[in-house]
């Protein structure tokens, strides 16, 4: 749970900074957007990773319903009053119902520009190249689907905030005096990425002409 | 002081169970929670009914037996305390209080606010000691140096009483803490490195067997721990369960 946790963590960063490019969208963006969409669907070695991350986001989420159903078992009888508040926060005890929906969303998101991208019926460039840009702009266009994705990040915000502190304590990477670097680092990731996830669509719906 | 207790009554292991309500009077802010429950169950006596059950002993912190579940948080509210720690000056007159048993599937109830706690004791079995030939061989605890540090880390893991509050009070119902502490208490100490592969490996096989969850490192189980035992500690058994599983032969 931990290292795959880690390892989507990184690929969020990777994935930010591709993206971030989104945010250019002058004829010259979206050409320069298009030919990246190419080299990452193309270049062998980022095909390799790909591997690598569907695994991971499967093994994840499989590790993580099994756990959450022994869980469930571990305790038949729910207590009747119960102030689980004042000792954890909501988040970290709701981590396969933050866990699931960023599932759901990752389906939809992948169903939107992943298949499209791969077998999807897309026009093509100036240069030739798959206009994933448009397909994203379309996207984009519609509020609800914008909508959609600023709460999706809210809720992977909440997943990271504990899952990054999280994973370093399972690995048993907790140490007094590398522990609070840790939780802060965690806590920045957590605010940061989803944010600049979430200012792509708001920008391309407010900024587009 | 007016109370008005809400009490999870069971007759025995098979029967469904059920909160039943209490109005009690006459309570001291003075009282330990214990007391206070003393008073009830005296009362239940004079009115020919059946006293609630609860586990108790030394009624001083140590034991770990006074296993109840009030208010929502393991041995109510404050930290750092067991049940009979716990005074009735926690609470205001007219008070209605909640109090059940802790919950876990591994802690089976044998009647009222009684768990079987014995899941831990196998626990222990499958590895939380050391193998000493006691006769006639004894060494001087001096005569193998230890840094201080090491040494009262041990002793704060060493502090733990086997209550079950983490595992009563963690939303998964995980032992880790617990197991965590034992096998702590052994793996900062020289004496306890000879055995400390087959010690983590084997507790931790065993807890998983009891049936308890798994942990999520919600941080709950250091918050209520009456001896405030560090979640640093399940970050070592951790490691140690790590380093164990990849070199074992």
């Amino acid at each position: 749970m931990a290292l795959t946790g880690l390892f989507l963590c990184v690929f969020l960063i990777a994935h930010l900074a591709g993206n971030l490019q989104l945010l250019d969208m002058s004829p010259e963006g979206r050409l320069k957007f298009n030919a990246y969409a190419k080299f990452m669907t193309t270049f062998p070695l980022v095909k390799a990773v790909s591997y690598l991350l569907y695994f991971s986001i499967l093994f994840h989420a499989f590790d993580g319903l099994l756990l959450a159903t022994q869980n469930r078992k571990a305790r038949p009888v729910r207590y009747a009053y119960e102030k689980a508040g004042a000792n954890s926060t909501w988040y970290s005890r709701r981590m396969a119902l933050l866990g699931t929906l960023v599932l759901v969303f990752l389906i939809i998101h992948m169903r939107s520009f992943w298949y499209e991208m791969h077998w999807g019926a897309i026009g093509v460039d100036a240069d030739g190249n798959k206009d994933l840009f448009a397909v994203v702009e379309a996207a984009f266009g519609k509020a609800w689907y914008v909508g959609l994705y600023v709460v999706m990040m809210g809720v992977l915000a909440f997943h990271l905030m504990h899952g990054f502190q999280s994973a370093f304590q399972s690995l048993g990477l907790n140490h007094p005096r590398y522990m609070p670097l840790v939780k802060n680092v965690g806590v920045f990731f957590a605010v940061v990425v989803p944010v600049l996830f979430a200012l792509i669509p708001v920008w391309m719906f407010f900024f587009n002409a | 002081m007016k109370l008005t207790l809400k009490i999870w009554r069971q007759s025995g292991p098979n029967d469904k169970g059920r909160m039943e309500t209490y109005p009690i009077d006459g309570i001291e802010e003075d009282m330990s929670f214990l007391e206070m429950i003393d008073v009830l169950n005296l009362k239940l006596v004079r009115e020919g009914k059946d006293p609630v059950a609860f586990d108790h002993d030394c009624r001083e912190g140590i034991c770990g037996s006074c296993s109840m579940f009030i208010n929502g948080q393991a041995h109510g509210p404050g930290r750092g305390i067991t049940t009979c720690q716990l005074h009735m000056r926690r609470f205001k007159d007219g008070d209605t209080i909640h109090i059940e048993p802790w919950r876990s599937a591994a802690f089976p109830v044998i009647k009222d606010l009684v768990v079987d706690r014995s899941a831990f004791d196998r626990i222990q079995a499958a590895g939380g000691f050391i193998s000493v030939n006691t006769s006639g061989n004894l060494v001087d605890g001096n005569a193998t140096p230890i840094p201080k540090d090491d040494a009262d880390e041990a002793f704060d893991a060493a502090t733990c009483i086997g209550c079950g509050a983490c595992v009563a009070t963690c939303t998964n119902g995980s032992a880790m803490l617990f197991v965590a502490a034992k096998v702590s208490q052994f793996a900062l100490l020289p004496q306890g490195r000879p055995e400390a592969k087959h010690r983590v490996l084997n507790m931790v096989e065993q807890m998983d067997k009891e049936g308890f969850g798994n942990c999520s490192n919600t941080g709950a189980c250091e918050i209520e721990c009456p001896k405030e035992i560090s979640l640093e500690h399940i970050a070592r058994m951790n490691r140690e369960y790590l380093a164990a599983s990849v070199t074992k032969e």
